[in-house]
């Protein structure tokens, strides 16, 4: 039984003068879900937010809240909060004033305001910095502050434009678990805007890489990582290898025989593909399985190569090597207890191929 | 080599000071300290005053000749700055808003008048209001009138002439704090459900109050005081702060009576100042720079 999304678009379009800034966008999102909206900036996912908010409108196309079509509604009546960017708290305001903004204008009585100020700041664990104004505050703690201010107002949904961009490396991990506990506990559909697919990954349920414009692909952070639909998508989520190849036979369910690089290798795909068809075998820097040449246990195919470089990256090293007809490619491989050693040295000839079924073969147009 | 370079930066900057210190203490210090101390004085018969303490000057004051002169131009320098200040704030805001190629363009508008002497400025305003003025030439050719409509020589000229002339010393304090406004506040409250007029109240006109304030000042000192407006465009029957203060010393040669109204008038000015440092110091207090909020 399909519940009714929350918040929908249906072939959604945006103008700004001649520029197009979304084209016939289709979206649907589940109640109760960890929503993102990750792209390049420019691809259209601050104003898919801002049409959500109701600060733009479609130029085409219909947006629904609960199933109610609410393009035309203004921001003020829309049972929607935002986490603006910059916090947007109000500098000449408390930390108790900001908090309760939002219900003041809804006219509630004032005991039901003290009392659920109290509590949602004691949610954000801010419970005693109501009489602080907003510049007294660390970044972090303003962050915290514009998310009480916004979760106060019971939203149906609540809206996060790149909520961490302002915040440093290790304040920023720590926020991001808090909002997504904070969103479990809450269980409100957060809709959460970002270019770093870190960040989209660790806190979503489902992520939309936007791609000027449109959307490249929908889908839990893992099918987006591991089975990309296009280049663009393989490409922003990592680090990608990208291998030439083309298609000698199907074998039938999804394998193929295929020339990779000028070897024979077996490729794995749900996709369809035609005899003679020219495909691109895409593999993570972590899929890659590399060994010196002297270990000549390896069964065939494989390439050969030398080392250019390693990056020692604490957890990581990185392998940056190129194959002997010209093709250079970058490996990830973690230490490990029983392979003690994994360090190379520049020039050292080694081995290459990969883990059977672990490749994305798209073909040409997934460019 | 180092030392010797700071060491000539902070003697540039001794010198640098304290010629600054020396122009306002010689120019302005001076000149008002002198003004309240011949304000103490008698006025004599030969000189412009005699070397006697009195308060003589001040109890002259509070007779009913300068009070009516003060509440005339009280009420006239509140009614323009009051007009000022609703014909600025909308102008100020949608100066804030306009489009940025278009902005400076706007701005060049108001700072045009400054390149014309204000005086200047308010003769030609009776080449528009006076009997034979444009107007009045417009008016009854177009039919809207059938006498000539007599605005020169009334209080409504004068209004008019100081509206005119202060109107950008409104604008620009005004429009000073609405630009540096973050105009995600007004779109946060209208998130948490403010509505065009609620986000107005709560949140534009605080946080633009200290330019409110600014630009308050800057029409309402000048408007209390200024005597060629009213001399040019006004009727010869109402006077006003001004015109009292310039006869005092150049048609009644009354020095002391001069200097007591004037000091009256700076007392009103430095209230005012007092007032300004404590709103804009308020909401300064409140409004850190953009930059310093990502500190953790």
């Amino acid at each position: 039984m399909e519940t009714l999304p929350i918040l929908e678009l249906r072939g959604v379009s945006k103008n700004f003068g001649t520029t197009l800034a979304l084209h016939n966008i289709h979206l649907e999102i589940a109640n109760g879900e960890f929503f993102t909206l990750l792209g390049p900036s420019g691809c259209g996912k601050t104003t898919i937010l801002r049409i959500f908010s109701g600060f733009e409108r479609p130029t085409k196309g219909e947006v629904f809240l609960n199933g109610i079509e609410i393009s035309g509604t203004p921001p003020e009546q829309r049972q929607v909060n935002t986490v603006f960017q910059n916090y947007a708290l109000f500098p000449h305001m408390t930390v108790r004033d900001n908090v309760a903004f939002g219900l003041r204008m809804q006219k509630r009585p004032k005991e039901e305001i003290a009392l659920r100020v109290a509590e949602v700041l004691r949610r954000v664990h801010l419970a005693s910095y109501v009489d602080r104004m907003p510049h007294q505050l660390s970044g972090g703690q303003q962050q915290r502050v514009a998310v009480a201010r916004a979760i106060i107002n019971n939203p149906l949904v609540l809206l996060l434009d790149e909520p961490f961009s302002a915040l440093d490396f290790k304040l920023r991990k720590q926020m991001q678990f808090e909002i997504k506990h904070l969103q479990r506990q809450l269980g409100i559909t957060f809709v959460f805007v970002t270019h770093d697919q870190e960040e989209a990954f660790a806190m979503s349920d489902r992520v939309v890489v936007m791609q000027e414009g449109t959307i490249a692909q929908v889908g839990s952070p893992q099918e987006i990582y591991e089975e990309p639909e296009s280049l663009f998508v393989a490409r922003f989520v990592g680090e990608i290898n990208v291998l030439e190849g083309r298609i000698l036979a199907a074998r039938g369910n999804g394998v193929y025989d295929a020339d990779v690089e000028g070897m024979p290798f077996i490729l794995h795909s749900r996709r369809e593909f035609e005899e003679e068809e020219a495909v691109k075998v895409l593999l993570r820097p972590e899929d890659l399985k590399v060994y010196l040449e002297q270990e000549k246990a390896l069964p065939p195919p494989f390439f050969l190569g030398t080392i250019n470089e390693t990056v020692y990256k604490g957890a990581t090293v990185d392998i940056l090597l190129t194959l002997d007809n010209g093709k250079k490619l970058q490996a990830a491989e973690f230490f490990n207890e029983d392979d003690g050693d994994i360090t190379y040295r520049p020039g050292d000839r080694v081995a290459v191929t990969w883990v059977e079924g672990w490749e994305v073969v798209l073909n040409e147009e997934g460019e | 080599m180092a030392t010797n370079h700071s060491s000539r930066d902070s003697l540039f900057r001794t010198f640098s000071i304290a010629g600054s210190w020396l122009w306002l203490g010689l120019f302005a210090l001076l000149p008002t300290v002198v003004l309240l101390l011949v304000a103490f004085l008698d006025r004599g018969e030969v000189g412009f005053f005699i070397p006697s303490l009195t308060l003589d000057n001040f109890r002259e004051l509070f007779g009913p000749v300068f009070l009516s002169v003060l509440g005339d131009s009280l009420r006239l320098a509140l009614l323009s700055t009051l007009v000022c200040l609703l014909v600025a704030y909308p102008f100020a805001y949608a100066l804030a808003k306009a489009n940025p190629r278009r902005r400076p363009w706007l701005l060049l508008l108001v700072i045009i008048p400054f390149w014309t002497n204000s005086l200047i400025r308010t003769y030609a305003l009776i080449l528009m209001i006076g009997a034979q003025g444009m107007v009045n030439k417009l008016g009854l050719a177009l039919g809207l009138i059938d006498v000539p409509l007599e605005i020169l020589y009334t209080d409504f000229a004068v209004f008019a002439g100081m509206t005119y002339t202060f109107l950008p010393f409104m604008i620009l304090p005004l429009y000073a704090s609405m630009e540096k406004l973050d105009p995600s506040l007004a779109d946060a409250a209208k998130d948490l459900g403010a509505g065009a007029l609620r986000t107005f109240w709560h949140i534009t006109l605080p946080l633009t109050l200290p330019g409110v304030v600014a630009g308050c000042i800057l029409v309402f000192l000048p408007s209390l005081g200024c005597f060629y407006i009213p001399e040019i465009l006004g009727g010869a029957t109402n006077m006003l702060l001004g015109t009292f203060i310039k006869n005092q010393f150049l048609v009644a040669k009354n020095w002391p009576l001069g200097a007591a109204s004037s000091s009256v008038l700076t007392l009103f000015l430095v209230l005012l100042a007092v007032l300004y440092r404590f709103t804009s110091r308020r909401v300064a207090a409140n409004m850190p720079l953009r930059a310093s909020r990502n500190e953790e």
